[in-house]
């Protein structure tokens, strides 16, 4: 059930370049289940930022109680949050929306994780699941430069990891796409989050095959009510799909990208 | 006693608290956090006669104290409307009140005969001030003799009371609240949002697709509560107060201002529970000032001086 809870800060750390993990306990934790699942964050006490920001679930932890999220200082609201020291409270909403459909992937079978630079949080939950499941995972990670590479060795603690860097400085030179190429990865399940120019060309390069995508949209409620971050559905003009509530994961082609 | 009780045209309400058109759905969302028999009344999302998709995305923008919103009426339809949602509805002890757009005359009073004969609206809010879109809405918010028209003609079919919902981008909301006010209207509500803009330093373009978007929140707030003050001395039928209204002390203050009733809208988002609070709040605030029964309050900034002060600025 989704819940409302005043979280304590366990711990708060600078992970990459402006990226901290920021880890907080309480009982929603025991909420949450699917990697994918997004909690929606209330930076300040004071009407300034107004709105809850959406950050995903990267790490569930059930038995100490412990969630993690990874965030990138963008602006007010994640500035707000690199403050919090551990005993802070966050005011934090969740879990929302609907996640990586782990039966996707047959025990045994081979899933590849995409992950684009703040996009990478999500699939490490996802990651963890899928190996418990006895699903082979093999992760590619894409950064912009080698000071945003954050949890390498996380992932390759479940499956062969690959990093890619726009500018080479760390890994492959390029882009993820390009590292699937190079070493024509196979899957029997493919699931990606980050920008989305990096959604579209995975759903291009892979059509009719299990491809599952993380979006990102602006949002009000987070809930499902005010119809602020909608995507349109193929093929009609009037049908839609909220990213918040019916999301954020779909399978590659149920939405417009 | 129920101290929190009000009556207004068509709407014995058990207390004064509703959530704002567009702020919660049509219910089902927030039902999974309260049950929805506790408030006062909804105020559904706007329904127009064919579904409607509404504006491109980003549809939200953040401000100080506030958000711009360009959704663009998107909503699914009449039929849709009467078949699921206000049947889903009924399971709660809460009269509902039907909110409606339209983009021409024909349109919106289509729309007001039919959905004024579901059995739980009660009401009906007239939304001729949606700033987000492209055709009608405004202009019928915008011109007191149009807005009058389309009210005079609503009355005519509308099987419930009629509230027609404010516009605060005009010059003079007197003359427009006078004008609705002649034409028939049970009541008013106000205020929808103010037109604004946001611009991306980044990209040096506006962050909302659509341009424009309304903004709501307790930046408008003191807006709201100068206009209501203004209009409820100058119109003999009541308001439904609504802008940035966060806490049980917001909701007074819409009050004093000449609000007979408020809805909530933006602070949903910040706090799916903000509504039961404030109900849940009231009681021990009326209290703490000595008041009786919250309709006690109803225009109190103005009545108690031996005149209305005129503080336009
Ligand atoms: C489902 C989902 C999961 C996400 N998970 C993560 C994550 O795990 N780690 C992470 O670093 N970021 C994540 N994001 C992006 C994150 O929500 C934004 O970076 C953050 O809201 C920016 O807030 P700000 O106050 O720093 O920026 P500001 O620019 O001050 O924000 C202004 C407004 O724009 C919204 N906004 C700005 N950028 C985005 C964006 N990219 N997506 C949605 N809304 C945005 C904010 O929520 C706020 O309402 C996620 C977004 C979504 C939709
Ligand atoms: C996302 C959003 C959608 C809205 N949709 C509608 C609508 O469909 N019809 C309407 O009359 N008003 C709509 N409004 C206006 C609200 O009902 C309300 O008048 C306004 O937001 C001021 O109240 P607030 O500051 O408490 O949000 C909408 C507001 C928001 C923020
Ligand atoms: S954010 Fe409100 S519907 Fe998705």
């Amino acid at each position: 059930m989704i819940g409302r809870e005043r979280m304590t800060v366990a711990s708060q750390r600078l992970i990459a370049e402006r990226t901290y993990e920021l880890t907080l306990s309480g009982r929603l934790v025991q909420e949450m289940r699917q990697p994918g699942q997004f909690v929606h964050v209330k930076a300040a006490a004071s009407a300034d930022p107004l709105l809850r920001r959406p950050l995903s679930l990267c790490h569930i932890d059930h038995k100490q109680g412990q969630c993690t999220i990874i965030y990138r200082q963008e602006g007010k609201g994640t500035a707000l949050l690199t403050q919090k020291q551990p005993g802070d409270t966050v005011d934090v909403l969740g879990p929302l929306g609907n996640g990586f459909p782990l039966e996707a992937a047959p025990a045994g079978g081979r899933a590849l994780l995409v992950g684009g630079g703040i996009g990478v949080p999500p699939l490490y939950e996802l990651a963890k699941q899928l190996a418990k499941r006895g699903v082979k995972v093999v992760s590619v990670l894409g950064f912009q430069t080698k000071a945003a590479v954050f949890y390498e060795e996380e992932f390759a603690a479940f499956g062969k990891t690959y990093v890619a860097t726009d500018d080479g400085s760390h890994g492959a030179c390029g882009r993820v796409t390009d590292v699937i190429e190079a070493r024509s990865l196979e899957f029997d399940v493919l699931y990606a989050c980050g920008p989305k120019p990096m959604l579209r060309a995975l759903a291009e390069r892979f059509p009719n095959r299990p491809v599952y995508l993380s979006l990102e949209e602006r949002m009000g409620c987070g809930v499902g009510a005010c119809f602020a971050c909608v995507c349109h559905v193929p093929g009609s003009e009037t049908a839609y799909k909220k990213v918040c509530s019916d999301g954020p994961v779909f399978r590659a082609g149920e939405v417009v990208l | 006693m129920n101290r929190l009780a009000v009556e207004l045209p068509g709407l014995s309400l058990k207390n004064p608290i509703m959530p704002a058109s567009g702020c919660f759905g049509f219910g089902r969302e927030y039902a999974q956090f309260y049950d929805l028999s506790v408030l006062g009344a909804i105020m559904i999302k706007a329904t127009t006669k064919e579904p409607r998709f509404g504006n491109p995305t980003p549809r939200v923008a953040e401000t100080p104290g506030g958000m711009l919103n360009a959704i663009g009426l998107q909503n699914p339809g009449l039929d849709k409307m009467l078949e699921e949602e206000l049947p889903w509805l009924e399971q709660f002890d809460v009269p509902i009140i039907a909110n409606i757009a339209g983009s021409t005359v024909e349109e919106y009073v289509e729309v007001a005969e039919a959905i004024s004969k579901a059995p739980n609206v009660h009401a009906l809010e007239l939304n001729i001030s949606c700033p987000n879109v492209k055709k009608g809405g405004i202009a019928f918010g915008t011109v007191p003799d149009v807005a009058a028209e389309l009210t005079r003609l609503v009355k005519e079919v509308s099987a419930v009371p009629v509230y027609v919902k404010l516009s605060p981008n005009v010059t003079d909301i007197v003359a427009m609240a006078k004008a609705i006010e002649q034409a028939g209207a049970d009541g008013l509500t106000m205020i929808n949002t103010l037109v604004g803009m946001r611009i991306d330093v980044k990209t040096g373009r506006p962050i909302l697709a659509n341009g424009t978007g309304g903004l709501s929140g307790p930046a408008v707030k003191p807006i709201a509560i100068r206009m209501i003050y203004e209009v409820s001395q100058a119109v003999s039928i009541p308001i439904i107060g609504m802008g940035g209204i966060q806490t049980a002390e917001d909701v007074l203050e819409f009050f004093y201002a000449g609000a007979s009733a408020v809805a909530v809208g933006t602070a949903n988002f910040v706090d799916p529970f903000v509504c039961p609070t404030i109900i849940a709040d009231l009681p021990a605030l009326l209290d703490e000032l000595g008041i009786d029964r919250i309709s006690e309050c109803i225009g109190r900034s103005w009545k108690t001086g031996a005149h209305a002060v005129h503080c336009r600025a």
